[in-house]
């Protein structure tokens, strides 16, 4: 298929993260933090004094790394750069969004599940919940 | 109905039709193809939707139980063990692993999370956080966040799936769709015409080939009506021979006579 990007099949690959200081503290505990050579890491905490164009360059420079797989993404701070999260559509990495503490998590905003929800009928979808 | 009127330029010839004629089955065994392979990952697609509206759902649950678990840490271990967290990251202990899964010829990819131990080995420091109060706290945020990566990695695989199945759905889609509706037809147009020219090339043959019949027959009668007549005349000669005197003879004497002697004095 031409126009589909390839996927890389990789040994190991690291998973991203952009949200606030609790998430990132909680994931960093689990081991997921990493820090290359030029001391850059994989992960960016948002905090107030973040500004919208930080959270655009990490998501820019994490999108195109090569041994990124997944990024992980709060949903505020995925709402912050929308238009960038709803216009990212290539397979690997593979964004993410998840809930934060602060913020309560909202389905509606989420890219991929409103386009689920979409495609999935109300009523099936009513129906995987139970 | 589109394509309607279209055709290929093509010499109309049997030997074309032939060709046509086995695009025509290629096509449509290809057509076959493409819609089972659509029936396939479509199937797939369904199963991968339902688990992502129920793994989104878990994800939800499991995010709050590790978040309810790092404040349960924060509390033993004070405020400030985010600070040493946040210091002593070197290289990541849990990685992921991306390899592919085939689905009827759409190449999915599907992640696993694993530990790297020989990361794991040097981050020493880090397991030292909360050695002074809350240890156990620690060790328990860290299991409950190690348990979200888990949905997390399971959600982003299977969310990688959806819209790379969603492309190649897609794509399959508008092949089936573009043979049903504009190569077929435009084949059977191109089958029809040759078939058309065909005919119509047969029926002038035909057409000639009564002329000529024709313009035989009558050919055949004239030399029938000369051949009687010459009979005829013959039968006059040979009879007018039996008298004695042929009358062409007889004719020719008179004329030669007139003609030739100049002796004769009449």
């Amino acid at each position: 298929m031409a126009g589909r990007a390839q996927i890389p099949t990789k040994s190991s690959a690291l998973i991203a993260m952009i949200a606030d200081e609790d998430t990132v503290t909680g994931f960093l505990m689990a081991g997921v933090g990493n820090v290359d050579l030029r001391r850059k890491t994989n992960y960016l905490i948002v905090d107030s004094k973040t500004t919208v164009k930080t959270i655009e360059d990490a998501f820019k420079d994490f999108t195109f790394k090569e041994d990124v797989a997944i990024v992980l993404i709060s949903q505020y701070v995925a709402n912050m750069i929308r238009f960038l999260v709803d216009s990212y559509n290539k397979p690997v990495p593979a964004i993410l969004e998840i809930p934060s503490k602060d913020h309560p998590y909202d389905p509606v905003h989420d890219s991929v599940l409103s386009r689920v929800r979409y495609l999935f009928s109300a009523e099936s979808v009513a129906s995987g919940r139970r | 109905m589109s394509g309607q009127g279209q055709r290929l330029t093509v010499v109309p010839t049997v030997t074309m039709l032939g060709v046509m004629k086995a695009r025509l089955v290629g096509a449509t065994r290809g057509h076959a193809l493409l819609k089972k392979k659509s029936d396939a990952l479509t199937v797939q697609f369904r199963q991968i939707l339902k688990k992502i509206v129920s793994t989104k759902e878990s994800m939800g649950e499991i995010m709050r139980a590790s978040s309810f678990a790092l404040t349960e840490a924060k509390y033993a271990a004070g405020d400030n063990i985010k600070h040493i967290v946040l210091e002593s990251v070197r290289s990541a202990s849990l990685r992921v692993r991306s390899r592919q899964e085939n689905v009827a010829g759409v190449k999915l990819p599907k992640f696993e999370h694993f530990t790297d131990s020989a990361a794991a080995d040097s981050k020493s420091p880090s397991d030292l956080t909360g050695l002074a109060r809350g240890g156990q706290q620690v060790q328990a945020c860290r299991i409950a966040h190690i348990k979200a990566i888990e949905v997390l990695v399971e959600l982003a695989s299977l969310q990688t799936s959806f819209l790379t199945l969603d492309e190649a759905i897609k794509t399959t889609n508008r092949r089936v769709n573009a043979l049903e509706n504009v190569i077929k037809p435009r084949l059977e147009n191109t089958i029809n015409y040759i078939k058309g020219e065909l005919d119509e090339l047969e029926r002038e043959d035909f057409f000639r080939l009564k002329k000529i019949q024709g313009y035989k027959k009558r050919e055949i009668e004239r030399q029938m009506v000369a051949a009687k007549q010459y009979a005829e005349e013959k039968l006059a000669g040979e009879v007018s021979l039996q008298k004695g005197i042929s009358m062409n003879a007889a004719h020719n004497l008179l004329v030669a006579g007139a003609e030739k002697d100049e002796d004769i004095i009449f």
